[in-house]
């Protein structure tokens, strides 16, 4: 009973409807207004959402269009202008739109205060002021590219971006100004949020793994983003003002841009990995009904990885003609960044010994999560050490490389997470045939997509060309036929989630009998989260408590349990 | 701080917003409580704005140590009056600002309190004129970037690049800036008692002197450089 008030009074269950319980925060008016100017952690959650998967598929339909123009070696479905235009939308929309506010401000925002105790984020005004500007980011960068596209790729390199492009840059790059204001709002939401709201009794020690994931993504939110708002603003002011800034041909230093871009995107990758390695730890303790291994340590590398990841930034150029002493630095400090990274996924590891592991479908996802975070991991490393950089640079294997940790660990961790809290979220089961057959499918078209990538590019296939030489089409039949597999993975839940809200039976407040303080109130939770005022009494991941044998714990919650 | 409940025995809640209203604590320290989760907030927004304008000072540093010779000569072009003069402006408003903050918080400075922030407000829009002024000299003297820069050597004009884009990225904070503050002179205005120990002021007043200490980075890189000696 880690976390739960020993106040009887304090826990509900919804089939006891005498109990005067107030009505859930869906059931809160059902006004559009409602959703629109609601200040509610949990309903901005869910706008959130709906915003992110909306981005998530047209993202995903750009890839598509990619996989299918790179079937065959020739360019027989688009011309060269319009790949251009369709990585660059699809690198776009995934990093900015998708996976850097997935995690953070879908589970984060619904799950951080609940988590805590707290009845919302510190500042919930501003926590709806950050849904409008990622709104306002996104729907900018959308109408760059229904006025024509933008063709830069995702990086805006100068002196490209600047000077030679004739597409949509100033309208995408400023989508992307100004849902940087979004993500730094969030950042000092979560922070302030976890520093004042804690429950009696929540220290910080005791805090669920996930909301130090969050705390730490946040704090890369506030110190790497602005880095990102003045670059972009340099880009604009040179194309718009045609200041001289990063122009060689007026003494301006492209590199420069490099730096100040990488200075964030390194840092932005972990803000894309640290809330994944969250949301496993619940899922993974949960599952396997086991208490986390080390969880100082946890807490330790989650920080590490946030601090160090802000000193690496050069491996993206090790190509650039940067000094071989810097590039000595820089390839010394990526592979000092693995060693938290690797102490995270032993510990999950060893977490798992001994446990009594069930294979529901969040676990399965995790699970996937686990294994292709390592394979994508190990393969960084390769890149971080100079001389295979340099061979393999600017191929697919790089391109493999950073889809296994931020479409392979990432999403799967978004999805493991979707799966694990929407019982709590909406208060219905999903099907589970369903979903543990979408999660081994995503797994598998996962692996078929990217894993031949790696070897494409070992052999020397560049990326962002849409023709390419005949010997490697072997490698990319097998990548774009894992696409198709994997887009049918995507949908899966889209469908069976979407039908769950209408037909899926009720859920207990507790349905996997967790042990974390969201679990202490009804599904959903009410406006206030919670009934009375929460104490926590014990650390997270009270599961098999030393005093109990282990084996005589069930692992679902008995209908109509007071969890 | 906790005397705020007898002080203002009309609606003494009034200041505890959502999700502070509802912490169970002593109404005193809910309310202490929310002031200092306002204040850590703005500070860590400062925190932000640091790497914001911290990507700017490295993107000068690294064009300056790469054109030395070209930055002391395009320096020299800048109007030192008026930057001095502006730099005295701003100070002066940071010491108003820091006077109304404090005095918000005690009983009886509504007078001092106003008075204090509407010198700021007027001390910033001092600095906007002589701003201006500034600018339409530069811009009469050919320092913009462009076809007809007036001066020769070529990184001149990576200099100028810098300094309008710095001081209008500097200008833009100033004048949000002013906007919080003639907010919180309205919001007083209408309701008398607003400004009383209400965490605004002093969220408003740190940002306020945030944007100061910006120009007093930006004062000697785009004024005293090549000037020394």
């Amino acid at each position: 009973m880690s976390g739960a008030s020993s106040d009887a009074s304090t826990l509900a269950n919804p089939r006891e409807l005498d109990l005067g319980l107030p009505v859930s925060y869906l059931g809160d008016g059902y006004s559009v207004a409602s959703w629109l100017f609601t200040t509610d952690h949990k309903r901005i959650a869910i706008l959130y959402a709906l915003s992110i998967t909306f981005f998530f598929f047209i993202g995903g339909a750009a890839a598509t269009l990619v996989r299918l123009e790179l079937f065959t070696p020739q360019g027989d479905v688009v011309g060269a202008d319009t790949y251009n235009k369709l990585f660059s939308l699809h690198g776009i929309v995934m990093v900015w739109f998708f996976l850097i506010p997935s995690i953070p401000t879908t589970m984060g925002n619904f799950l951080l205060p609940l988590m805590i105790g707290a009845r919302d984020l510190a500042f919930p005004k501003l926590n709806l002021i950050s849904w409008y500007l990622n709104m306002a980011g996104g729907l900018l960068t959308l109408a760059a590219v229904l006025a024509g596209g933008i063709d830069t790729g995702w990086t805006f390199y100068v002196p490209y971006s600047t000077v030679f492009s004739n597409t949509f840059v100033t309208l995408a790059v400023l989508g992307v100004f100004v849902s940087g204001f979004s993500t730094i709002a969030t950042g000092v939401n979560f922070i302030a949020t976890v520093h004042f709201l804690r429950a009696p009794g929540m220290t910080w020690f005791r805090l669920p793994l996930f909301v130090w994931s969050m705390y730490t993504t946040s704090l890369i939110f506030v110190l790497a983003t602005p880095v990102l708002a003045l670059t972009l603003v340099l880009v604009i002011a040179e194309r718009t003002f045609n200041l001289p800034i990063f122009d060689p041909a007026r003494g301006g230093d492209p590199i420069l841009f490099q730096h100040l871009f990488w200075f964030y995107s390194h840092p932005a990758v972990y803000i894309m990995i640290l809330p994944a390695m969250g949301v496993i730890s619940e899922v993974i303790t949960c599952y396997a009904r086991r208490r986390i291994f080390g969880y100082s340590f946890m807490v330790y590398a989650l920080v590490a990885i946030a601090v160090i990841g802000f000193f690496t930034w050069g491996h993206h150029m090790f190509t650039s003609g940067m000094s071989p002493f810097a590039a000595l630095v820089f390839s010394f400090l990526s592979f000092i960044v693995a060693v938290p990274s690797a102490i995270k996924v032993f510990n999950w590891t060893a977490t798992l010994y001994r446990g009594q592991i069930g294979f529901e479908s969040p676990m399965l996802y995790a699970l996937g999560f686990l294994g292709l975070f390592t394979m994508g991991g190990l393969t960084g490393l390769f890149l971080a050490s100079v001389p295979i950089d340099v061979h393999v640079q600017d191929t697919y294997f790089v391109v493999a490389h950073f889809h296994y940790i931020m479409v392979g660990a990432s999403v799967s961790a978004y999805f493991a997470g979707l799966h694990f809290w929407w019982p709590k979220v909406t208060g219905r089961m999903y099907p589970e045939g369903w979903a543990r057959f979408a999660a081994l499918l995503m797994f598998f078209g996962f692996n078929l997509t990217f894993f031949p990538q790696f070897i494409a590019g070992y052999l020397g296939m560049p990326r962002r060309y849409y023709t390419y030489p005949p010997e490697f089409q072997v490698w990319n039949v097998l990548s774009s036929s894992g696409a198709a597999v994997l887009a049918a993975a995507y949908l899966m839940p889209l469908g069976y989630l979407t039908w769950s809200l209408f037909y899926g039976a009720r859920a207990l407040n507790d349905p996997w009998n967790a042990s974390g303080l969201e679990w202490r109130t009804t599904s959903p939770p009410p406006r206030q989260n919670f009934f009375g005022n929460p104490q926590v009494l014990a650390p997270p991941y009270d599961y098999h408590p030393e005093a109990t044998p282990p084996g005589d714990e069930s692992r679902i919650a008995e209908e109509g349990a007071l969890t | 701080m906790s005397t705020g409940g007898d002080v203002l025995d009309k609606t003494p809640e009034r200041h505890l917003r959502e999700p502070w209203d509802e912490l169970r604590l002593p109404e005193g320290r809910a309310f202490s409580y929310q002031r200092a989760g306002a204040t850590f907030g703005i500070w860590v927004f400062i925190a932000s704005e640091v790497l914001f304008f911290g990507a700017l000072f490295l993107l000068y540093t690294a064009m300056r140590l790469e054109h030395a010779a070209d930055f002391a000569v395009a320096a020299r072009e800048t109007n030192i009056v008026y930057g001095t003069l502006n730099t005295a402006l701003l100070l002066t408003s940071g010491l108003f600002a820091a006077t109304a903050s404090q005095a918000s918080e005690q009983e009886g400075c509504r007078r001092l309190t106003l008075g204090c922030l509407t010198a700021t407000v007027l001390l910033g829009l001092a600095f906007m004129v002589v701003k201006g002024l500034e600018y339409r000299e530069d811009i009469e003297r050919h320092l913009v970037p462009g076809a007809d820069f007036a001066l020769k050597a070529p990184a001149t004009q990576l200099f100028f690049g810098f300094y309008w884009l710095s001081t209008a990225i500097h200008a833009i904070h100033l004048s949000i800036g002013i906007g919080l503050v003639v907010r919180l002179i309205w919001k007083e205005w209408r309701a008398p008692g607003f400004l009383f120990e209400n965490p605004q002021v002093e969220v408003a007043m740190l940002y306020w002197g945030f944007v100061d200490m910006i120009w007093i980075v930006l004062y000697p890189m785009l004024y005293l450089g090549g000037r020394g000696g």
